[in-house]
């Protein structure tokens, strides 16, 4: 229950509106909470989940019908694939796994839009990817924190 | 969990997933191909929308509420000043009116006289912008009237001081419009002062139209007010679209640099007019019914 409306957050995150100053630089929420799930919970959140979330954003941001349900199924699948091999990493490589998942997303996004005509700069695409790892992280180190306290607690 | 069992869900699940992946992704490459070629979609963006309904309206809630909250606690001031400014309006407008009646009176007189069934009055109804975020490259927002209120596509917005954009996608309960400063979009109109008609394209900036279909030696000034002209049967005739903020003439190039200022405050509306227009107001339709000597 308690996904459930952490999934609907990340939703209403990606579209609340922001300051025209800041808005390049929004992370892509939807993105960055499946992958932490990936990795933190693995196996809770399944491809499944990751289409319906991408067809819901495809219709909250008015994108072609699709697209980022395509990009949401790439990056899930990859990391829950190569979850086992990357668990062990310490966490500043998984950071650059991260990054390069969420560049990944972001290409995907963009290569659909050039092959349907729309035009838009490549180079502010890239600061969702910074943004998003960051929060990636900050997610990450907090979670291990309290998963830490409880386990002390038990 | 104990080891062995979670070995063989981790193996199970590795070979359904990449199953699952394939019929999945496959499915939205379908869904991406057939929307953006025809409209074959369209229900199914319908429920989606319904579904997503629920979000934006969320999204928009805490902005409903200090919109409300700073109405109530606004200065008497403040209330005052608007009251005095909004009477001075108000004064103004009516002025305005009367003259307009006997226009109109003299309008539908002159088109009697010339056989043309025009429509002058045109329904229209409030619609408030969502406060959404789209596609932060693209000029569109939500808007909370949808099908249900008989909005459909290719329908024009209009607020306070001219043409804002139109109805691109429809949902049972939400629309999603797309503005004239859109890169994508475009206007006919035409000067006011002389009648040049040309196009105002979008820029993607919400202060800025372009107009890069003139001429060098057209004749357009700065301050010139450009009025959507009906041609393309899209947009009503006569509401003002923009004003012409800079011409820059380009020797050796066979278009001059033209840059309109949109009338309509873009980035600062809430509320816009989504305008009904008869078919018979189109210039298009009224010329064909004109004879011709």
């Amino acid at each position: 229950m308690s996904a459930l409306i952490g999934l609907i957050l990340t939703l209403a995150l990606s579209v609340v509106p922001l300051p025209e100053s800041v808005a390049p630089f929004r992370p892509d929420w939807v993105a960055v909470a499946l992958l932490y799930w990936c990795f933190a919970a693995p196996r809770r959140f399944s491809l499944v989940t990751a289409f319906v979330l991408g067809l819901a954003l495809d219709s909250l941001s008015g994108a072609l019908l699709g697209q980022h349900a395509a990009a949401l199924l790439v990056i899930v699948y990859l990391a829950e694939r190569f979850y086992l091999r990357v668990r062990m990493f310490p966490i500043s490589q998984l950071i650059v796994v991260i990054m390069l998942l969420l560049a990944l997303y972001e290409f995907i996004l963009f290569w659909i839009d050039g092959v349907a005509g729309r035009t838009v700069p490549l180079i502010e695409r890239w600061a969702p990817v910074l943004t998003g790892t960051l929060v990636w992280a900050l997610l990450t180190l907090l979670g291990e924190r309290r998963r830490r306290e409880a386990r002390a607690l038990v | 969990m104990d080891g062995p069992g979670r070995t063989t869900t981790i193996l199970r699940g590795g070979v359904g997933n990449g199953l699952r992946f394939l019929v999945l992704a496959s499915i939205s490459v379908t869904l991406m191909l057939l929307d953006h070629h025809q409209q074959h979609l369209s229900r199914v963006r319908e429920a989606l929308s319904v579904a997503v309904y629920p979000v934006k309206v969320a999204v928009d809630f805490p902005f409903n509420v200090w919109n409300v909250v700073s109405d109530a606690i606004t200065e008497r001031r403040t209330l005052v000043e608007e009251n005095i400014r909004l009477k001075r309006e108000q004064l103004e407008t009516s002025f305005r009116l009367q003259r307009l009646a006997s226009l109109e009176a003299e309008n539908a007189r002159l088109r009697e006289l010339l056989d043309s069934s025009s429509k002058l009055e045109s329904r229209a109804l409030v619609a408030e912008i969502l406060a959404v975020d789209l596609d932060p490259y693209k000029q569109r927002f939500s808007l909370n009237r949808g099908l249900l209120d008989g909005v459909y596509v290719g329908q024009a917005l209009l607020d306070a001081n001219g043409l804002v954009g139109q109805i691109v996608r429809v949902g049972p309960l939400t629309a999603e419009a797309l503005l004239i400063s859109d890169p994508d979009h475009a206007v006919p109109v035409t000067v006011n002062r002389n009648g040049l008609r040309t196009i105002a394209v979008g820029t993607g900036d919400s202060r800025r139209l372009r107009l890069p279909y003139l001429t060098n030696n057209a004749d357009i000034e700065v301050g010139d007010l450009l009025v959507s002209s009906g041609l393309g049967g899209v947009f009503p005739a006569g509401y003002p679209v923009g004003r012409v903020v800079e011409v820059k003439q380009q020797p050796g190039q066979s278009f001059a640099e033209v840059t309109a200022e949109p009338m309509s405050k873009l980035d600062r509306d809430r509320e816009v007019l989504l305008v009904w227009t008869s078919a018979e107001d189109s210039p298009g339709a009224a010329a064909a019914n004109v004879e011709v000597p």
